[in-house]
This record gives structure tokens, sequence and C-alpha cells, in this order.
């Protein structure tokens, strides 16, 4: 395949990519959007191997990686829990940041590849095996702490060490310091010594960031490392002076960056506080001092027979998912309570707050996945006006997104985040394991509501409690 | 200076309502304003002058000075002429404008230099419902026309067995089933009589059957929705179908209760002569539509009329004849509106054109007439998905990791200002190789923005799985590393660069197969 024929496919690969994702931003063309990603792949790389970059010595090595690569993504894609796709993603992001880095490290001491250039050419070549080792190095251990925080092998506290924003200052002017010394060097072997200290410094860098951003926040983080892996692709781009690359790069680094900035809107969340993180500790302060209104009153536990009676006499209801339906796998268990319910004349409805669960959109995944007509959950704006006429609004396993004091509350932490307004709801279930805060760590008014009632216990084994006595009455 | 709220009595002949109850006086008096009342204007409605007084308000002889001392005007019904000339200028009046009939009252309120804010155009949404007087006013007219029907029809509307022998049961057909229709199908079935319904939108059909209803639909496909969740004028081959459905009906019941109404159009002629000959006599029909008509050719407005043996009720003032429960339930939007206007409770209000509520609902805004307004963007109608969102336009900044937030004013000429900096350098310094790649660079920034922007929540998490899946593209750069052609004499730690990059297309194949394939998976799910 010549050079002008390689090029064309990577035209064809980039348009497939792009309507890719045009594709995916609408449940009804979504897995067309896949299939051009996919199709889009497959020529970028078979141009890539049969085009005049790669010679025939290097088949064999491609298959062989391809076909193990392939088989584990695969194998990893078929046994995923749904519950987990957030893990499997974040984990994913940093495969993309660890290949940047060897690609980096590799071109770098390819001297072949930097034998053309000269004078200011050479630098900047140099500066962008630079910065593609540095965006790849701080999203490999971003991603690989981001899946230790979602996966619970890591708690999910912010780690705040002090001066923090110094800490990371420091490190900054360090890897500029390294850059300059890098670009000095004459020989591969004089620069080797900087980049391995830049790397090193890049993947603490990157362990201290995700590690100081509180779990609440964690949906921001996915989507924020989904965009720094794609900015490392087009940093890889530049350096190989390979457009398919810096147009896909930056098709992902954008993308990823717009939905990061969607995930704050929707918590009313200053982008860059998120990333300075600390979420629930330094707000936390004014709490303390101010001595908020602590909730008081009293809390009304109930039954899963008496929930059901309330949901048999109810003629709306509204069924607000979290967290806890996602640990538990309760979402089959609350499909078939809420197609009983549909049957026998029930209004059932499901109002997903934008940042519920620890990805965006993971609880639309979830009720997808238990089948779930989309056409019955809503967004948190469409239905937020809705509680005031729900005679229940059941609320399985999330706390923060239905918490009152983020509207009532000007001291709370979470205050002018936009929740949705269960309390409104003639009746509010809330179902828990217990009277813990939630990930933001704030207590919860709610609970204390007149109309509220508690059903304590593990959401599944509950909700299979409930569908029993719907069944029998 | 909190404002003043002026309710004078309403001035038109029958007009029963009056636009706040001392409930909402108290209400309006906590958001910050004062209210003053014009004297007996709560009396047909059951509420003196000493209750508007108790709640708080001051109670002023004339209407005159009602008008002239009042900064907001609440009224049900839009101003005579006399009214708007009592106004003060630039001053703000919400009621009832009906601002299509009423051209030249629009043009006097103008001219007055006033804002108005119309009850009859306040968007149908779901945010606006608390202020939806069409829909109160509309559950009232229902609930009254079934009292009407059943005060004019000489049977019982439930079936009972007697001693004194068997009573069947009344049978209701509806035909619209709008608010009114819903709230006339509640109170006909809770009367016991059994209860048909009709409407040109199939989706209503359910609603219909939450009220204890029977929906009769017409043998025809064709979708009767129309902009808002209101209906559009239908095809003949669907009028005819449907004028044979109604005879039919018109034969078998004994009360007929018609809500049909298209906005901006007269009402439709649905019953004709011969149906209402056909109907038994003592039957009833209720027209709500007369005043746009009426939905019966029999109809005279505002009358009531027997033709054919059958009761012909035309009224076109059904809310008015409840008028203690439509003027607190009136009262109530009115406060709600005026929570909407008055956000920050300190006795101002700040109309604000950019609220989409408060857009549709002013229809004269210091003078200039806004009306009409741009067309609603969803529907009512809970079947219909939601439209896209509109797109907000914000600047994306090329080639950086932060997000495209709408930046406003100073920040964004200076953050236009550093951009311009930053190409200028790059311009200046940067080789023409590398400017090409950089040009593409950005182009692409901008298309992902465009792409994604638009994306449904609910495909977030496929959307990021896929991009991630996409983002192994950077298998490229390994492979072009394994065994590149290469000139001969050049010195290269071959198996060091095969080793990094057989990982790295290993590593990068993981995401690729994994990320597309569970993407697959995912969306495989998504059903409607």
């Amino acid at each position: 395949m010549s050079e002008s024929l390689t090029t064309i496919a990577y035209l064809g690969a980039t348009i497939l990519f792009i309507l890719s994702l045009g594709g995916l931003s609408n449940p009804e063309t979504a897995r067309r959007g896949n299939m051009y990603g996919m199709i889009g792949m497959a020529i970028a790389v078979l141009a890539t191997v049969f085009g005049p970059h790669v010679t025939s010595a290097g088949i064999s090595w491609i298959i062989v990686a391809m076909v193990v690569g392939g088989s584990i993504g695969l194998y990893a894609a078929r046994v995923v829990q749904m519950t987990q796709m957030p893990e499997l993603v974040a984990l994913m992001h940093s495969l993309v940041g660890l290949a940047a880095t060897l690609v980096g490290y590799a071109n770098y001491i390819d001297s072949a590849a930097s034998a053309n250039f000269s004078g200011a050419e050479m630098k900047i070549h140099e500066m962008e095996i630079y910065i593609g080792v540095l965006i790849g190095a701080v999203t490999f251990s971003g991603s690989l702490i981001a899946f230790g925080k979602l996966s619970a092998r890591i708690g999910g506290k912010p780690l705040l060490l002090p001066g923090r924003h110094w800490l990371n200052l420091g490190a900054l002017l360090v890897v500029i310091y390294f850059g300059v010394q890098f670009m000095r060097a004459e020989t591969v072997n004089a620069g080797m010594m900087p980049l391995i200290v830049m790397t090193a410094i890049a993947l603490l860098f990157g362990i201290h960031m995700v590690m100081a951003i509180g779990g609440a926040d964690m949906p921001v983080v996915v989507s924020m490392l989904n965009s720094y892996s794609g900015w490392a692709a087009a940093a890889t781009g530049f350096m190989l002076s390979n457009d398919l690359l810096i147009v896909t790069g930056a098709l992902v680094g954008s993308s990823g960056a717009i939905l990061s900035y969607i995930m704050c809107r929707a918590m009313n969340r200053n982008f860059i506080s998120v990333i300075a993180g600390g979420f629930g500790s330094d707000s936390a302060k004014p709490k303390a001092a101010g001595g908020a209104a602590e909730p008081a009153g009293e809390v009304v536990p109930v039954s899963a027979a008496e929930t059901a009676e309330m949901l048999r006499e109810a003629k709306n209801v509204i069924i607000v998912p979290g967290y806890g339906m996602a640990v538990a796998q309760a979402q089959h268990t609350v499909y078939e309570i809420s197609s009983l319910l549909r049957e026998k004349g029930v209004n059932v409805r499901f109002a997903i707050h934008p940042v519920a669960g620890r990805m965006p959109g993971h609880m639309n995944v979830l009720l997808a996945e238990a089948k779930v007509p989309y056409d019955i959950v809503m967004e948190m704006d469409e239905i937020n006006e809705d509680f005031p006429d729900a005679d229940v609004a059941m609320v399985i396993g999330a706390n923060d997104i239905v918490n009152p004091s983020a509207a009532e509350d000007p001291t709370s932490p979470i205050a002018g985040m936009p929740v949705l307004e269960v309390w409104k709801a003639k009746t509010s279930i809330v179902m828990k394991r217990s009277m813990a805060s939630g990930y933001a760590g704030v207590d919860n008014p709610l609970f204390y509501k007149e109309n509220n009632r508690m059903l304590f216990g593990d959401a599944k084994k509950m909700l299979d409690e409930v569908l029993v006595s719907l069944k029998a009455g | 200076m909190p404002l003043m709220i002026g309710v004078p009595r309403e001035v038109f002949p029958g007009e029963r309502r009056v636009a706040t109850v001392p409930d909402v006086v108290e209400k309006l008096i906590k958001l910050g304003f004062s209210v003053a009342v014009e004297s007996g204007a709560g009396d047909a409605a059951n509420f003196s002058d000493d209750a508007y007084r108790a709640a708080g308000a001051q109670i002023i002889d004339s209407a005159a000075s009602v008008w002239a001392s009042s900064d907001i005007v609440f009224k049900v019904r839009g101003p005579t002429m006399e009214e708007v000339g009592l106004m003060r200028e630039g001053g703000t009046l919400i009621s009832f404008i009906w601002p299509a009939q009423n051209p030249e009252l629009m043009q006097q309120l103008a001219a007055k230099k006033a804002t108005v804010l119309a009850m009859d155009s306040v968007p149908r949404m779901s945010r606006a419902q608390k202020m939806d007087a069409l829909s109160s006013m509309a559950n009232i007219a229902g609930y009254r026309a079934v009292i009407e029907a059943a005060h004019h029809f000489g049977r019982f509307f439930t079936g009972q067995i007697t001693a004194a022998g068997k009573v069947p049961p009344a049978k209701v057909f509806v035909i619209g089933a709008g608010v009114a229709g819903l709230a006339a199908i509640g109170a006909a079935s809770g009367l016991g009589a059994i209860v048909r319904a009709n409407d040109t939108r199939p989706e209503v059909a359910d609603q219909v059957k939450s009220m204890g209803g029977e929906f009769v639909a017409v043998d025809y496909k064709e979708e009767g929705s129309g902009v808002g969740g209101y209906a559009k004028v239908m095809s003949e081959g669907f009028q005819k179908a449907q004028r044979e459905t109604f005879a039919k009906q018109a034969r078998d019941v004994d009360i007929i209760i018609t809500t049909a109404l298209i906005p901006g159009k007269p009402a439709p002629k649905l019953i004709t002569a011969e149906m209402v000959q056909s109907m038994r006599p003592g039957s009833v029909i209720v027209d709500l539509a007369s005043e746009q008509g009426g939905n019966c050719e029999l109809t005279e407005p505002g009358q009531v009329v027997v033709r054919h043996g059958v009761t012909i009720i035309g009224y076109a003032d059904l809310p008015s004849r409840l008028s203690k429960q439509s003027s607190t339930l009136y009262a109530t939007n009115l406060l709600r509106l005026l929570e909407e206007l008055c956000k920050n409770k300190d006795g101002t209000i700040n109309v604000n054109m950019d609220d989409e509520v408060i857009r549709g609902a002013t229809v004269i805004k210091e003078g200039n007439i806004t009306w009409p307004p741009p067309p609603p963007k969803l529907s009512a109608a809970p079947a219909t998905p939601a439209a896209a969102k509109p797109a907000v336009p914000a600047p994306a900044k090329g080639g950086h990791g932060g997000s495209g937030a709408p930046a406003s004013g100073s920040r964004a000429a200076v953050l236009f200002g550093v951009a311009a900096l930053l190409f200028w350098g790059i311009g200046a310094y940067a080789p023409a190789a590398f400017l090409g790649h950089f040009t593409v660079f950005v182009l692409a920034c901008f298309v992902g923005y465009m792409v994604v922007w638009n994306v449904t929540p609910s495909l977030h998490t496929p959307l990021m799985s896929v991009t991630n899946a996409i983002s192994s593209i950077i298998a490229i750069g390994a492979l072009v590393q394994i065994a590149p052609p290469l000139t001969a004499g050049v010195e290269r730690p071959e198996d060091w660069i095969r080793w990094l990059a057989v990982i790295g297309v290993g590593l990068t194949a993981i995401n690729m197969f994994g990320g597309f394939a569970v993407t697959r998976r995912m969306l495989a799910m998504f059903r409607k």
C-alpha cells in the first residue's frame, strides 16, 4: 500500500470516528455509531499494518500482540458486571496512558525516527516526546488510582497532603526544569535521565491528583481521565507526525473535556475546584464552625410489607436509584417491581440525577440492562417539578443526590448542588443499609422529615421482599 | 420600596371570581409586597372585606384609586377600555388577556407603557404547571359541566336497584380529554355514571382510563398531537370516521360533554343537528367550547336551550359559577407566577426574559408587544420523547485540557487575548510541518466539541467507553515502530524498541477490542 493510499484510509477512519461519536449522542443511532467506530479502527489498523511504515518482519509480532491483547479485552468485556463498568473504563484509560508512555520512549531511543529532523524541528520533536510521555504517565497512574477507588480497593476519602497545591506547583516547575535539560541533551543517553525523572514525577503527580479527589466527584474524574487519554494520543500523533492520531486524540480529548464540564455543571461545581480536589473536607469546616442546624427529629422505619402496601395504593410513583442499587445488583428486582406496578395502572417513572452512581450515565446503563424502557427514565430537570404530584418517591441506595440541605442550608458543603426533590412527594421511602452519611460525608435531613420512611437493609434483599408482598397482595 | 399589588373588583357582567383570596394575600405579604383590594371585590366569591383586612390587605373604596395606587394589578378577566384608562403609566398587569383575540386591547396597554403578563400565555411545560391558570380553570369547568348536566338531567347518574324498580346508570360521553375533559370524566364517574371519552390524541387513552373512563377510539390512523400538548386540525378522512363514531355514541348515551378546542381556531363542529335529533328526549349536552363557537351546531353561547327534546347548555362562565374554588386556584396560580418573578422575596419583580416561562407569559414588556413568543420546545405529552436540548454556544478553547465553559464578558476577552498571543507565538516560531498538524489538531478539537455537546445524559457511559476504545488508536504509534523500513547504516536499539512497541500494541489491543465489545454489550440493552 502506498503512502497516499494509507493517508486516504486514515481520512476514511477519521470520518468514521466522527460519525461514531455523533451517533453515540442519541439512543436511536448509538449502535450504528459503535459500528462506525469499529470499522474505522479496523481500517486504521489494517492500513498501517499494510502501509509503508511496517515491513513484513513485523507482521508476526503484531499478530501475536493483537491476538493476546484482543482476547484479554474481549474476555474482560464479556465477564464484566454492568455495575463494574466505571472500574473497567478507568482501567482501560490507564492502558492507553501506559501505551502512550511506552511509544514515547520507543520513539525517543529510535534514532531513525529523528534522523530527518534538525534545528527547530528537532526541538519541537523532542518537546512532543516529552509532553506525550508526561500526559501518558499522568493518565496511567491517575487512572490506576481511579480504578482502585472505584473498585473500593482504595478508600474513597480524599487524601490531602499539607500544601498540596504548592506540591503540585513544585512538581510542575521540576518538570519544566527537566524539560529544558532534556531538550539540551546532545545524545539519547544524556537525555534519558531527565526523561525518566520526569516520568516518575508525572506518575506521582497522577496518583496525587486523583487521591485528592473525593468519591462524590468520581464521575467527573473518570471522564476527565478519558479526556487525558485522548490528549495523550494527540501528543503521540504530533510526535510521529501522524494526522490520524492527532485528529482522533483531539476528538476524544475534547469530548472527554466536555463530558466533564457537563458533569460539573450538573453538580453546580467549578471544574477547577473539582480538579483541585478535596470535596467535603475544606468545605466541611464552615459547617463545624457555624454549627449548622443538626438534623433533628425522628426516623420512622418501615417494613418491606408496609412499603409494598404504600406502593400498591399509590397512583404516581417515582423511583430514584443510586449507587446502592448498583452495589446490591438490585436493578432487575427494581424492574420487576416497576413493571408489576405499571400493569396495575400505576404511573411509575425513574428519576436519574446526573451524577448518580460512580460514572456519568451509570444508572441509565443499569436500568437498560434490566430492560427498563428508556422513555420512563427521566432526567432530573424533566421530573423535578413532578415530585409534588407523586404519591411515593422511592429512593434506592442514594443519599447526597436527594439531600434537601443542598437546597435549604446555605452552609452545607453541597449547598447549591441541584438535587432530586423527593421530600416534596407525599411520602418518600429511603432504602438504605444504615444511617451512615453519603460519599460527600454530609448528614441528610431528609431521613428526619415527617413524610419520610426508612427501609433499612440490603437493597436487593429488601426489594425482593417488597416484590413478594406486592405479588401476594 | 416594596411594590403595591392592587386587586380591583371584576367589572365584567356576571363575573363572580376575584383575582386574590385572603390566604394568598398573606403569602404575597410574606414575599415582601403590600396588597390593596377594592371594597367588595371578593363578595361574589364569598370573601368579605374583613377577611382580606384580617389577612393584611388594605381595603380601598374606589376602583380608580386601586388602579392608580398599585404597581402591579391582578385581575381575572382582561381589563376593559375604561380600566386601561385608569391604569398607571408603566404599571404591570397580570390577568387573562387572549392577545390573539384582543389586538385593540394590546395596543391600548402598549400605549400605557405597561408590562403585561397573560395567564393564558403561560407555556405548557412541567415547570410552569403550578402557574397554569388555564388548566386550573378548565378543571373547574369540567367538574361544573357534570354538575350542570346532572341538574338538567331527569335521572340518577348511578344505577340502582330499589324497591321501586331498577334504575339504569346514566351514560356520559366526553369529547376531548384535555384537563376539562378529564375533570368531567372524573366527576361523572364519581357520580356513578358509565363514562366514555374520545380524543384525537391517542396517548391520552391511559389518562382517560386513570380517571375511570373508557376510551372510544376513532378507527382511523392519524396522530393528533400538535405542538405544546394541544390537539391539531385533523384530515378529512379522519373527520368522517370521527363523525360516524360520534353519531353512534349520540344514539346510545344520555349526556354529551364536549371540550374540543384547537388553539387559535374556532371550535370544531363535532355534534351535528342530526346527532342531537337522534338522542333520547331528556338528554343533555354541555358545550364547554361555546365561547369559541361551540362543538355542537345548535349551541347558543351563554344560554341553555332545548332542541329536539335535548337540553343544550352553552354557558361560557362555568368557572365563575364555582367562584370560591376558581378564585382560590387562580389566586394561587398568580402567586406562583409572582414567586418566579420575585426570586429574592424582596417585594420587587424582575421580568426575566431569558426564563422560558416568563418569556412566554409576557405579552407586553414596558410598552413593547412581545407576543407571540418563540414556539415552545417541548410537548407536554409524556409519550413524545424530549426534543434536543438547546445547545448553549460556548467558546471552546483549542488545544487545551480545559472545558468549553461559557465565559462571560471580560473573561472572554482575556481568554481571547491569550489565545491570540499563543497562536501568534506558534505562527512566528514553529516550522511549517508542525503548523499543518497544529491546524488539524485545533479543528479536530472543535469537531469533537460540536459532536459531543448534545449527547443525552443516558448515553454518557457508552459514549465514554466508545471514546476510550477509539483512543486506542494510539496503537498506530506502536505499530509503525515495530519494524519500520530502515535506510541502511542507521544504528538503533532494535530489540528495545520492538519490545516496547509490542507491549504497546498488546495493551492498546486490550482496550480496542474490550472497549468496542463492552460498548456493544451496553448498547444492546438500551431499548424503548
